[in-house]
């Protein structure tokens, strides 16, 4: 199962690579990574229909993860349609509701609980 | 004719005795001037009966130059003394009239009109000059009350003006203080401004630091586990790795500690020490801190950040928490001015912040310079307000959202205490530029 991280802060890719060992190892998953919603944008452009899960972080300099998500939505609206989690430090009802307005599958918020994640992708990947 | 000079003696007596009236001397001289005009209606009874009118003549004549000499020798009488004078025709002529008369009583006889023509004309003259000077005296009184009035107004006007100028100063040191606690309620403020970008930025390095310790713990069972298998070449991939994230929680803790640092140095009152800083580290810090502060507040709120920061800035000696406020308050401007401009520009407005620092290098001899630029491509500065946002309380924000005093504060710090420049580049619709140089 192929998984887009986009996320401005540089170091949760070793943090993901690190939870993620064993499943990595095991191919269960394999991890991408983007620094902002344009350049998620981008990756997405050319491997649209590898990536299964997209993880994206809400507030990031520039395009912010609900447009992308808006985007993902609008402009790759076909199948196979990729699952989108929004993740957010700020984790109000607001932020919620815009979230879900625009498509999103799920809502995380940061702190990341990465056992749950991990509960998550096993859904997912049944 | 030797009445005239009785006359004369007598009728001096009583206008001394009027003039002085209302002044202080007259109980001194009352008693005296009356009984000086009754004695001289004695003497002339006197006389009368005992002599001819020509010793008369004479006689009165001395008399009244006795009284004229006493009276210009006394010293309280010396405002009367255009009267006194007036007086010494009548005796030159009463003497002469007396003498003559005495003497040739047949030339006086021929001639006897002219005489008394003379004295009479005397006698007028007194009449003339008391006119006159009565008139001059009143002048001078008058002109003395309108003196006295004058310097009681004058006193008046001056405890006014004393009264005011207390005032005044009361008010200027009640304004020091206002405005002492102005600049305080700024720094507050900007602090208000400040506090949820500090959470953000504090919790992400915290959300780091606990995961890449967990993470490591969970490394460790693994590491422990592979070496009982006897997988020595795992479990040091896995020990590096360890040591990598130990490193990480190594430096988020240091970007946490920062950013409390920095936020206690904000709120404490400016200690106006200059000391050598970088100016890259301030400018990156508070960008962040002014964008996820606005970003808290208004969750809408969106915006590009990008930072050209010239890696070789020298250091330059500033008072850190000053000058970084300054940045605060022009990034919180730019935020602010952008997100404005996205309330009605069209859907396809990207609304984008800009900080670049550089080093300006001085033609020759002079001292280099570095210039921080805050660059937005927000709603603008109407030509209308560009030389009134740098007053004091000028704000265009609505009444409760602005102090007024960023700018202001900001000019102070930059130009006043660090002797640098602040230029502003405005069009309004496309954007503002705002150029600080500061000397190195």
């Amino acid at each position: 199962m192929k998984i887009l991280v986009v996320d401005d802060e540089a170091d949760v890719q070793p943090l993901f690579l690190q939870r993620f060992r064993k499943e990595i190892k095991n191919h269960e998953v394999e991890f991408s990574f983007a620094l902002s919603g344009e350049e998620a944008l981008r990756y997405l452009t050319e491997k649209h229909s590898e990536v299964v899960l997209i993880l994206s972080d809400i507030n990031m300099p520039g395009m912010s993860g609900i447009e992308l998500l808006d985007h993902i939505r609008h402009d790759f609206n076909m199948p196979p349609q990729p699952v989108v989690m929004m993740i957010t430090a700020y984790a109000d009802n607001e932020n919620y509701r815009q979230a879900m307005d625009k498509g999103a599958d799920d809502f995380l918020t940061k702190p990341l609980d990465f056992n749950l994640l991990k509960e998550k992708l096993k859904r997912i990947s049944k | 004719m030797f009445f005239f000079t009785f006359l004369a003696a007598f009728l001096l007596t009583v206008r001394i005795r009027r003039a002085l009236k209302f002044s202080p001397i007259y109980p001194k001289w009352r008693t005296v001037l009356t009984a000086s005009g009754w004695i001289i209606m004695g003497l002339w009874l006197l006389f009368n009966y005992y002599f001819n009118s020509e010793i008369n003549e004479i006689l009165g004549a001395l008399m009244l130059l006795g009284i004229l000499l006493y009276l210009k020798k006394e010293p309280d009488f010396k405002s009367f003394e255009v009267l006194v004078f007036a007086h010494y025709p009548l005796v030159i002529v009463a003497f002469v009239n007396g003498v003559v008369s005495l003497l040739f009583p047949d030339f006086f006889d021929k001639w006897d009109n002219f005489f008394i023509c003379a004295q009479i004309v005397a006698f007028g003259w007194i009449f003339a000059r008391f006119a006159t000077s009565k008139k001059q005296q009143e002048e001078i009184k008058r002109i003395n009350e309108r003196k006295s009035e004058l310097e009681i107004l004058v006193a008046q006007r001056t405890t006014e003006i004393t009264k005011q100028r207390n005032e005044l100063q009361d008010a200027l040191k009640e304004l020091q203080a206002t405005q002492a606690q102005l600049i305080q309620q700024e720094k507050l403020a900007s602090l208000g401004e400040l506090t949820a970008g500090i959470a953000h930025e504090i919790q992400n390095p915290l959300n780091f630091v606990n995961n890449f310790s967990e993470v490591s713990m969970e490394l460790i069972d693994e590491m422990e586990h592979e070496l009982s298998k006897g997988d020595t070449e795992e479990a040091i991939a896995i020990a590096t790795d360890i040591k990598q994230n130990l490193e990480k929680i190594r430096h988020h803790g240091q970007r946490a500690d920062g950013i409390v640092k920095g936020m206690l140095q904000h709120s404490r009152a400016s200690s106006n020490v200059k000391e050598p800083t970088n100016i890259n580290t301030i400018a990156d810090e508070y960008f962040r801190l002014a964008y996820h502060g606005l970003r808290a507040k208004d969750k809408s709120f969106n915006a590009e950040l990008v930072a050209n920061l010239d890696p070789n800035l020298p250091v330059v000696n500033i008072v850190p928490q000053d000058v970084g406020r300054v940045l605060l308050n022009m990034f919180t401007n730019a935020f602010y001015a952008v997100h404005e401009k996205k309330k009605t520009a069209d859907p396809d407005f990207k609304p984008r912040v800009e900080v670049s620092t550089r080093t300006i290098h001085a033609l020759k001899g002079g001292h280099h310079s570095i210039e921080i630029r805050v660059k937005d491509n927000g709603s603008g500065i109407p030509d209308a307000i560009k030389d009134k946002i740098m007053q004091p309380f000028f704000t265009t924000k609505p009444a409760g959202e602005g102090t007024g005093l960023g700018l202001s504060l900001s000019y102070d710090i930059i130009v006043k205490a660090h002797k640098g420049k602040i230029d502003i580049n405005s069009k309004e619709g496309e954007g503002t530029e705002f150029v600080i140089s500061l000397p190195v």
